[in-house]
């Protein structure tokens, strides 16, 4: 039977090794299931990163936005009026868009009463889908510069990633709205923290959020200098089991620097992460 | 000929505000009457695209001229296109009163 589990990879502090954690995961689940692993750090993906180079397609990602008829337009304000975004404002002889304000409601043409805006499509990313193995596909969301609804692109990726098998979905660090979109429909979410007062700073931050969303979590202790008592009492108090520590070590720094994967280089590593997805699963009663 | 300026309170001997459209009052002057009339910024508190709903609030008022300290980049867009002239009031501290006198005098630098 093949399994079907989603795992959100979170952590509130950039930098704790979300990427690292995520890659590796997924690389080391692929050798026997099938595995989708989903970057939803749209403003800075770069999981592909990992993996030697192959032909991706991309596909792109399009909002609504309106289209303005100035033969029909009477400039009575309406559609001004109605967007709660500041989306539009209506001059004495024309109607100014401001379309990185417009969130594609379509509300002000159901409100035109001229009939004179329409619907039209604006690319606002990418969704790019690399198979990587016979098992193992890459969805990476992109969202272009300059453009505000990362949510959208993060939405779309997933849509494009859910097929059967493990998927492994890496968040943006924070705990705004892209992080809570990555975090939507998940099963189970690994926070990744290290043993820093940022990291345990920022990994409260990360379990206020999952703890609203109803997420079980277990914690990844990265970059671990052995002195992680107040991680560990952190999680103690609240019930959340430390399910893996990777070490502060130069050799895992020198083989990640190159653009490698522990678990790819090394069979203990592949085992250990193997065995993390395992930990994941049966954290939330799968088998 | 009406002037407006982005205000902290609804007297004209309150202070002017440094933002446009995140400022709480709109103090409109008009240069024929001499009469002032105080509008509360109803869109000051939303999310986003305050500057443009603050330009479209002005427009509908029938305003010619903007004194404020500072304008973000689409609202400065609809104020021009409406035709609305923008002019830079940079001293710090100032009541509205102040401001309107700054501006009579013909001395203010357009933005």
């Amino acid at each position: 039977m093949t399994t079907r589990m989603k795992i959100a990879i979170a952590s509130g502090k950039g930098g704790t090794g979300k990427s690292m954690v995520a890659a590796n995961l997924a690389w080391a689940l692929a050798q026997s299931d099938r595995v989708t692993l989903v970057d939803c750090d749209v403003e800075e993906p770069n999981l592909h990163l990992f993996f030697p180079p192959d032909d991706p397609e991309s596909t792109d990602v399009q909002v609504s936005i309106p289209a303005f008829d100035n033969s029909r337009c009477t400039l009575c304000g309406d559609c001004a009026g109605f967007c709660a975004f500041g989306a539009l404002v209506v001059a004495k002889d024309r109607v100014l868009f401001f379309p990185e304000h417009c969130h594609s409601c379509g509300g002000c043409a159901l409100v035109c009463p001229a009939g004179a805006i329409t619907e039209i499509q604006r690319p606002i990313g990418t969704v790019t889908i690399r198979h990587l193995s016979a098992h193992l596909s890459l969805v990476t969301g992109t969202l272009n510069e300059g453009e505000v609804l990362g949510v959208k692109v993060i939405r779309e990726a997933k849509r494009y990633a859910a097929k059967p098998g493990w998927l492994v979905c890496d968040a943006s660090p924070g705990t705004s709205c892209p992080v809570v979109e990555t975090l939507h429909g998940s099963d189970f979410c690994l926070l990744i923290t290290e043993s820093t007062p940022f990291g345990l700073h920022d990994l409260e931050l990360a379990y206020s959020v999952t703890s609203h969303l109803g997420i079980p979590v277990g914690v990844v202790i990265n970059r671990s200098d052995g002195k992680d008592e107040e991680v560990r009492r952190f999680c103690n108090e609240r019930g959340i089991i430390v399910l893996a520590t990777i070490p502060f070590d130069r050799w895992i720094a020198a083989v990640q620097g190159s653009g490698d994967l522990i678990s790819r280089v090394d069979p203990a590593w592949k085992e250990r992460f193997i065995a993390l997805g395992g930990a994941c699963r049966s954290s939330v009663g799968g088998t | 000929m009406k002037i407006c300026i982005p205000s902290k309170g609804p007297d004209i001997q309150d202070l002017v505000d440094e933002r446009f459209g995140r400022a709480p009052y709109f103090i409109i002057y008009d240069t024929e009457s001499k009469m002032t009339e105080a509008h509360v910024n109803s869109t000051a508190g939303a999310m986003g695209g305050v500057g443009p709903k603050a330009a479209q609030f002005l427009l509908n008022q029938g305003v010619d001229s903007l004194v404020t300290e500072r304008v973000g980049g689409n609202a400065l867009e609809a104020l021009k296109a409406g035709g609305i002239m923008v002019l830079l009031y940079e001293e710090k501290g100032s009541t509205v009163a102040n401001a309107i006198t700054a501006f009579l005098k013909g001395n203010l630098k357009e933005q």
